[in-house]
């Protein structure tokens, strides 16, 4: 960091922490790591999760998740687009901060900023939607009325994208929530301070702790723990870049049958994402009932 | 004197300011009338004249759609689906911030009390245009194709039962789907429409796409019959649904119809009973019976029909009628005198038939339009007051003996708006849902809505659907 | 409607009491709660709110249900149930004090000359788990101590298993203990869960001879709500309609605004009807209420809110 002169003001310096059950605590390890930016130069310290706070996430994940999904979609669709409105509001504080983490223009930032909030906009309306869209009707041989909708998965662990440390991210983590699932998101390991501002948007836009809780930390030491936890039900291995381990996290994950989701090289995020994500983490229930006097 | 007087709880009108006058809400700005004149709208309960609003003339109606086809044109037809989607979210937070203000503004122009307009009308025409707004760009999953199209401009005509609501239910989609409007409000309930002229300036929508022209039947007859308008919505009457469609035969004008109703509301004797009579009340009561998809026909099953009549008769003794600003009021003033004389005439007609009328007691007030919660016993298929719409709180019952017999009777009807079912059989309710020729049925419940379900009719109660992605249809090309 | 005559019979047997409560209408969840919930939107002020404060200050049965009470605390209980607000006169007593069979004697002496009754719980409140002697002797016992009042739990698993007719006779052993005593059965509403079942429980008490049915022990959640009250209020209407016979209801448990406690006068009032707004057919089973509805009563006569420093901690 450059040193300050006398004249200008001397800043306070954000604590990076975890964001679990919508609180923000320090690593239960005690560890951090040290966060530079594209040019190698001092940024922050970031908490450096351990499997415990992987294990504390999921609680609080799976504690969230009976609430999350029994709202109505109305009501998951605004909380959403009110995370948007926070975004918004804060888009100066996120252009500097992903022009530091990946080395962009602040104009190629900004551009980023901007996709993101659209990006949360558009998963938002989806969150009333989905059973027209995906659900059906069936017209079966016989007396019954026979009907499918789309019911959320439950707790899912992501690895958010290494590189698109905001709209990378919110591609990851609107789709997981819009269906009424939870998650526990593993950040850009190297670029982390993004998805913790997030987590400070998302802390004052009326989501219920445990919706969706953020780790900052390694991938090979956190998300082994989280592929093969029990009580998580869906797998995004999104940001894993080493095959060899996205392998062994596809096996661990077989454990329970989580619904997995396989690392994608370099997408381009600016893409129309279509419904494949919330897809990839919804459940269909078919229902029958006679129909007679 | 009752033991629990409940004393007089006012909303307080200061939070709506109502200006004297109002012109038209053409390309973005209020304007003056060319060739129209000023009309005054009326507080229903009290007779007061709450402004002078504005009649269109012919060449207002050609400027607002001028103004609408520049605006499609140039700005909202080329405009991104996600780009519209946020000024539709931008409009549904402002009237979520406004609603306390719209909600007295339309009990004050409508009459229906302070709670509908703050509990139902208001929520609900909120959640329209949010719902709506998610829609926009997202127009390719909603199964018309890969890149559906809009059609242009979009003349729409609403009634004065729901006057916002209507109003969000006629909008929203159109925007979304990337039309422009121009809307004639009723002519005795402009108030709200020209609050959302406010909104839409709020929210920055771009001048043009939605425009609002004043007046009554000749200023519809006029925007629906403009050359340039390329589809019609209208909630209304039967009676002037079918002159709209005769009018534009031949014009290839799209048109929607969302028209009126004589809805059966059918118990069984297995019914939830306390909450059927609930419903029942709620079905003809509501928005003082003002709804075109209200049970106005009781049919109940012969074997339950006296412990029903008598929760009801107990029931409807709790309701109260008055003062619509007043937060305990339930049953509020008939919107118009031509409403209440067409109420009276056809309870007269009820009377005369020789079906037997009973109100409860209750006091109505001097001044306004006032009309008691009314029912007719001993009403069969052939009297009048079971097949023609009365759109009042007067409920018409008749029994039945068999399901078979109550879908029959359900179904004798040329309107085919909504029907209701209490029982608590599903495969039953299943069974009259899969029979009733409704565009609406509701079980063991009435009068729900919401931005994702289609809400519309069968026969003469109209074509076309209102909510969820079916909604989008008639905006689409 | 049926006559006194055939509700006589229905408990002749078993399969006779079985059939007689599963044949009662059905309750709809959604419709009970949205009509409770619109019911809930009455704006009560000025006059009616004076009338219903004070009415629901007359209809708290002051409760202390503790492992840890003493005489000393159930002493305290009672000055205040008799002087609820030192400060104003003009405040009514409550209706009763409501403690466990073992403080009775105390209460009862502690409240001599005033008109406020004493209930005390019984049949091995708050869980009912206990031989059927034990629950008749923990009845005798309280009435032998000079309880005005006894607030029974029903049999939970018996009902929950379909044994009406035991809970049926339990109930109608108590009430013979009870003698002179007025008789409050609790459902404990929170475990029976359905508003059917609460409507079964409620039809089963009358009918055995409640002389009130009462919501909750407190000690469970959830306790009273306003739908659970308005199914309960419509089944004394239609027992009385049935029967000629009136019996009192008792919310009970998590009242704690004077705004809930309103809303519930509004329920009785829009449902069974304002024969049922006075003490002797509806009680409010609470402890920290009475405090709000003072302030509530304070900031009425004051123009300004009310303090914690200006009610008394008992």
């Amino acid at each position: 960091m450059p040193s300050e002169s006398r004249s200008e003001r001397v800043e306070v310096r954000k604590t990076y922490k975890l964001y679990v059950g919508g609180a923000f605590p320090r690593s239960e390890s005690g560890r951090s790591y040290v966060v530079s930016d594209a040019h190698g130069r001092f940024l922050a310290n970031a908490a450096l999760a351990s499997r415990k706070d992987a294990r504390d996430a999921v609680v609080a994940a799976l504690k969230a998740w009976p609430g999350w999904s029994a709202r109505t979609g109305y009501n998951r669709d605004q909380i959403l687009y009110r995370i948007a409105e926070m975004l918004e509001g804060r888009r100066d504080q996120f252009a500097a901060e992903v022009a530091a983490a990946e080395g962009l223009s602040r104009a190629r930032a900004e551009a980023q900023v901007s996709a993101a909030i659209d990006r949360w906009v558009w998963y938002a309306g989806w969150a009333d939607k989905l059973a027209q869209v995906l659900g059906s009707s069936n017209q079966v041989a016989g007396p019954y009325f026979d009907f499918s909708v789309p019911e959320s998965t439950g707790v899912v662990a992501a690895v958010a994208p290494q590189r698109s440390t905001l709209l990378g991210l919110v591609s990851v983590v609107a789709p997981i929530i819009a269906g009424g699932n939870t998650c526990v998101v593993l950040a850009a390991e190297d670029r982390p301070l993004p998805a913790v501002s997030l987590a400070e948007v998302l802390a004052t836009s009326d989501l219920p702790g445990g919706v969706v809780n953020i780790l900052t930390g390694r991938a090979a030491e956190v998300a082994p723990w989280l592929a093969s936890h029990l009580d998580v039900h869906g797998l995004d291995l999104t940001g894993i870049e080493d095959s060899a381990l996205a392998v062994d996290l596809e096996r661990a994950a077989a454990g329970n049958l989580k619904r997995v989701l396989l690392p994608e090289q370099e997408p381009d995020w600016t893409a129309s994402p279509g419904l494949s994500r919330m897809r990839a983490f919804l459940e269909t229930k078919t229902v029958w009932h006679p129909v007679g006097i | 004197m009752a033991v629990f007087e409940y004393a007089p709880a006012p909303e307080s009108r200061a939070v709506v300011h109502v200006d004297s006058h109002y012109g038209l809400f053409i390309g973005g700005e209020f304007v003056e009338s060319e060739d129209g004149s000023p009309f005054k709208t009326v507080n229903p309960a009290t007779e007061e004249v709450l402004a002078e609003v504005t009649a269109a003339g012919p060449r207002d109606v050609d400027r607002a759609v001028r103004a609408a086809r520049e605006a499609y044109e140039k700005v909202w037809g080329p405009m991104p689906g996600h780009d519209r989607a946020k000024y539709l979210y931008r409009i549904a937070r402002i009237m979520q911030e406004r609603s306390r203000e719209l909600a007295v503004l339309e009990s004050l122009d409508n009459g229906k009390p302070i709670r509908e307009s703050r509990d139902v009308d208001l929520p609900l025409a909120a959640a329209w245009f949010f719902s709506y707004a998610g829609w926009a760009d997202k127009l390719e999953y909603a199964g018309f194709g890969p890149d559906p199209r809009p059609l242009g401009v979009a003349g729409q005509v609403i009634p004065w039962n729901f006057p916002l609501l209507m109003l969000a239910w006629k909008i929203a989609p159109a925007l979304a789907c990337g039309n422009t409007v121009v809307l004639k409000p009723a002519e005795t309930t402009p108030l709200t429409a020209m609050a959302f002229a406010d909104i839409c300036r709020q929210a920055g929508l771009p001048a043009g796409v939605v425009n609002i022209v004043t007046g009554a039947g000749d200023v519809g007859a006029a925007l629906v019959s403009h050359s340039d308008v390329n589809k019609v919505a209208f909630t209304g009457s039967t009676e002037v649904g079918r002159q709209i469609a005769e009018a534009i035969a031949g014009t290839g004008k799209r048109l929607t119809l969302e028209l009126g109703g004589k809805a059966a509301n059918v118990v069984f004797e297995d019914a939830p009973l306390d909450q059927a009579v609930e419903g029942i009340v709620n079905g003809i009561f509501f928005n003082q019976g003002h709804v075109c998809c209200a049970g106005s026909r009781l049919l109940v099953q012969e074997s339950v029909y006296d412990e029903v009549l008598d929760r009801l008769k107990q029931r409807m003794t709790t309701l109260r009628v008055g003062d619509p600003l007043d937060k305990n009021t339930d049953i509020g003033a008939i919107n118009s005198p031509a409403q209440l004389a067409k109420i009276r005439e056809l309870s007269e007609v009820g009377a005369a038939e020789g079906a037997e009328r009973w109100s409860a007691p209750c006091e109505l007030p001097e001044h306004g339009y006032w009309f008691p919660p009314t029912l007719f016993t001993g009403v069969t298929q052939a009297h009048r007051i079971a097949r023609e719409e009365i759109f009042g709180p007067v409920l018409s019952v008749l029994t039945f003996r068999t399901p078979a017999e109550a879908v029959e009777k359900a179904n004798n009807t040329p309107y085919g708006l909504s029907a209701g079912v209490w029982t608590e059989k599903g495969s039953r309710i299943l069974w009259m849902a899969e029979r009733l020729r409704a565009g609406v049925v509701w079980a063991n419940t009435f009068n729900k809505f919401d931005p994702a379900s289609p809400f519309g009719g069968y026969k003469e109660s109209g074509y076309g659907r209102e909510g969820g992605r079916h909604g989008l249809e008639a905006y689409l090309a | 409607m049926t006559t006194m005559d055939t509700l006589s019979g229905v408990a002749a047997s078993a399969s006779s009491l079985r059939r007689f409560l599963h044949g009662l209408a059905g309750v709809d969840q959604v419709g009970a709660e949205e009509r409770a919930a619109r019911l809930a939107t009455r704006s009560i002020k000025t006059t009616a709110k004076r009338f219903a404060l004070d009415l629901a200050v007359s209809m708290v049965d002051l409760t202390t249900l503790e492992g840890q009470d003493t005489p000393g605390k159930v002493r305290s209980l009672c000055a205040k149930a008799c002087r609820p607000d030192p400060s104003d006169p003009t405040v009514p007593q409550v209706a009763a004090v409501c403690v466990y069979p073992d403080l009775v004697a105390t209460a009862k002496q502690a409240l001599a000359g005033s008109d406020v009754r004493v209930a005390s719980v019984a049949t091995a409140f708050p869980s009912g788990r206990a031989a059927q002697v034990v629950k008749i002797a923990d009845v005798e016992y309280a009435v032998s101590q000079g309880a005005d009042e006894v607030d029974m739990v029903i049999d939970r698993g018996a009902f929950l298993a379909g044994d009406y007719l035991a809970v049926y006779d339990e109930i109608g052993a108590v009430k013979r203990a009870c003698g002179g005593a007025h008789l409050k059965v609790i459902l404990e509403t929170g475990e029976l869960v359905t508003y059917d079942n609460v409507s079964r429980a409620a039809w089963l008490a009358m009918l055995a001879g409640a002389d009130f049915i009462k919501t909750s022990t407190g000690k469970v959640q959830p306790a009273a709500t306003l739908p659970v009250t308005l199914v309960m209020l419509q089944a004394v209407r239609d027992f009385r309609a049935a029967t000629g016979r009136q019996v009192g209801v008792k919310a009970a448990g998590g009242i704690r605004a004077s705004k809930d406690a309103i809303r519930y006068l509004v329920v009785v009032n829009e449902t069974a009807g304002e024969e049922w707004l006075s003490p002797e057919w509806f009680r409010f089973g609470a402890s920290s209420l009475l405090n709000d509805l003072l302030m509530q009563r304070q900031k009425l006569a004051t123009g300004h809110y009310a303090g914690h420093d200006y009610v008394t901690e008992d």
